[in-house]
């Protein structure tokens, strides 16, 4: 599902590589969590899944997708179909909760009927179905992290990809995201998901890849881990 | 309904609805453009009327040349028959002594002395040729043929070429010229400014948006997606504006006709410019629309050309 063969990435010269020859696997519906130090290059790595960046060497491919042969017009559509929760976020502050999911399926050229069908099952997925009408600014940290769920699963991407969703969430709020990740990984969506939180990697018990200095430190099926912030 | 009818109606709905929102600053770009349309439907105005002042004034130039009594019917037809060979001669006519007398009695029959004193004499009024050219500029030539000494032999008192007139409408073509000029200059100047006020307005709207742009780029919504309501909403400049100068335009109009006598200063002949206005409002209409939403949807697109860029476009040398 996804593929990284030796991916080099530098952004100054000076400074070294931000990502120095990473190689990754991940298989369908699989749940990989990747940690690692601040400035390690876990966000760098996920950049390069979005097409935010592009790596400096190395092979990417993504849902058969061959990021050599992807030209600029077709990012949309790379983006499209892997949906991407961010740390902060990133709600259009302007709309509501529900017009916040639907512009996902706007984009796209779903029409209205459909999406006035799609988005509360969704809503109701993240347990934000009452909220539909509020604004982002009037819901706490952890409703917001699960309306941008919301958003990125409602066009049911093959791929989920979450940076650091619980970054800025209390325990509990921090949880009711895991578990909406978990469930979605339920129902087939490959999750790629970034964290500091030691508790949550620990109770999870999945897949864990440990980025150190820009290389892959350890790659083990399910671990215990003392994450050092 | 097609995904794209349906990205599409999305997109102007989105462009109506930023319009609404965004009212002051659309102010701001359709008060700029508004000044450079109804500049632009002014010159376009402004110039038929010149044109049709020179026309007027051309038409009403001609040469007359004046034959001694001793001149025969043979030379005359000859005479004739060389001057409708010259080119640029549009038509020659000729009268003969009893024909300019009555040409003469009638230009002054409010003058009945004269008229009077003229039937007392012999008839002391010369055959007379009037040769009519195609344009003022081939006044010359006909000029150079009658200055011909055969020629000169023939007339009774010099030939009247029009020498003062012809000076006069120089002048007036001089001046329609530079004025012609003047106004493309003005109409350049000022869509020049036009489309850096407006390409500012969106800026800065694109500017205060950036965020949602981006997370829009995220979110995987391609460029038409982002850029189309920007550019519906500097089309509704457009629109607004050409409606706007042509209304302007029409009031000037209106309160000049009711308020001045004379339609008439000088070279600008206002009825005229107010009859031209009405024959041709649709296409002046359909021209200030046009180029309302040329200018709009041209500095639209070119202000939300760096926003949208993938700034990843280039790979970086490897390392």
């Amino acid at each position: 599902m996804i593929l990284l063969d030796r991916v080099t990435k530098i952004y100054n010269k000076n400074l070294g590589p931000a990502l120095d020859r990473v190689s990754l696997h991940v298989e369908p519906k699989e749940f990989v969590v990747i940690i690692g130090q601040s400035g390690s290059g876990k966000t760098t790595l996920l950049k390069l899944l979005t097409r935010e960046e592009r790596p400096t060497s190395g092979k990417i491919i993504v849902g058969g997708i061959d990021y050599d042969k992807l030209r600029d017009r077709d990012i949309p559509l790379l983006r499209r179909k892997v949906g991407t929760v961010f740390q902060d976020f990133k709600l259009l502050p302007n709309r509501t909760v529900f017009e916040n999911v639907a512009f996902a399926l706007e984009i796209v050229g779903v029409g209205g009927r459909e999406i006035k069908n799609t988005v509360p099952k969704v809503l109701d997925i993240v347990n934000l179905k009452s909220q539909a009408d509020h604004m982002p600014q009037e819901l706490s940290g952890g409703e917001r992290q699960r309306v941008a769920i919301a958003r990125a699963i409602v066009r049911q991407p093959k791929i989920l990809i979450a940076d650091e969703p619980t970054g800025n969430l209390d325990p509990k709020h921090a949880w009711d995201v895991i578990r909406v990740l978990e469930k979605i990984n339920h129902y087939g969506t490959t999750v790629l998901l970034t964290t500091h939180n030691q508790e949550i990697v620990n109770k999870l018990k999945r897949r864990v890849v440990t980025i150190e200095h820009g290389h892959v430190g350890s790659d083990r099926a399910s671990a215990q881990y003392d994450v050092k912030n | 309904m097609g995904r794209n009818i349906i990205t599409f109606a999305r997109i102007i709905r989105t462009g109506i609805v930023n319009f609404m929102r965004n009212l002051w600053l659309a102010v701001a770009a359709m008060a700029i453009m508004i000044v450079t349309l109804t500049i632009v439907l002014f010159s376009i105005i402004v110039n038929a009327t010149f044109n049709n002042t020179v026309t007027q004034i051309t038409s009403r130039i001609d040469v007359s040349l004046y034959l001694k009594d001793s001149v025969t019917q043979a030379q005359t037809s000859k005479l004739i028959e060389q001057l409708r060979a010259l080119p640029g001669v549009q038509h020659v006519t000729y009268l003969n002594k009893e024909q300019a007398l009555q040409a003469y009695e009638r230009q002054n029959a409010g003058n009945k002395q004269l008229v009077q004193a003229i039937n007392e004499t012999d008839n002391p009024l010369p055959a007379t040729v009037h040769i009519k050219p195609d344009s003022l500029n081939q006044i010359n030539q006909i000029r150079a043929f009658i200055s011909k000494p055969s020629i000169v032999a023939l007339q009774s008192n010099p030939a009247n070429d029009g020498g003062d007139r012809r000076v006069a409408i120089d002048k007036i073509t001089h001046a329609t010229n530079i004025l012609r000029r003047a106004g493309v200059g003005a109409v350049l100047v000022f869509a020049t400014i036009s489309v850096l006020i407006i390409f500012n307005t969106i800026q800065m709207a694109i500017f205060n948006r950036r965020d949602e742009l981006q997370i829009m780029r995220l979110l995987g919504a391609g460029t038409w997606f982002i850029r189309g309501p920007f550019v519906v909403e500097a089309i509704i400049y457009g629109i607004f504006s050409a409606g706007i100068s042509v209304l302007l335009i029409n009031s000037v109009f209106v309160t000049a006709s009711s308020s001045l006598q004379a339609t008439s200063f000088g070279l600008l002949d206002i009825s005229y410019s107010q009859s031209f206005f009405e024959h041709h409002f649709w296409s002046l209409l359909i021209l200030q629309l046009a180029l309302g939403i040329l200018i709009g949807a041209a500095s639209s697109v070119i202000a939300t050309r760096r926003y949208l860029k993938f700034k990843t476009t280039k790979r970086q040398s490897k390392g």
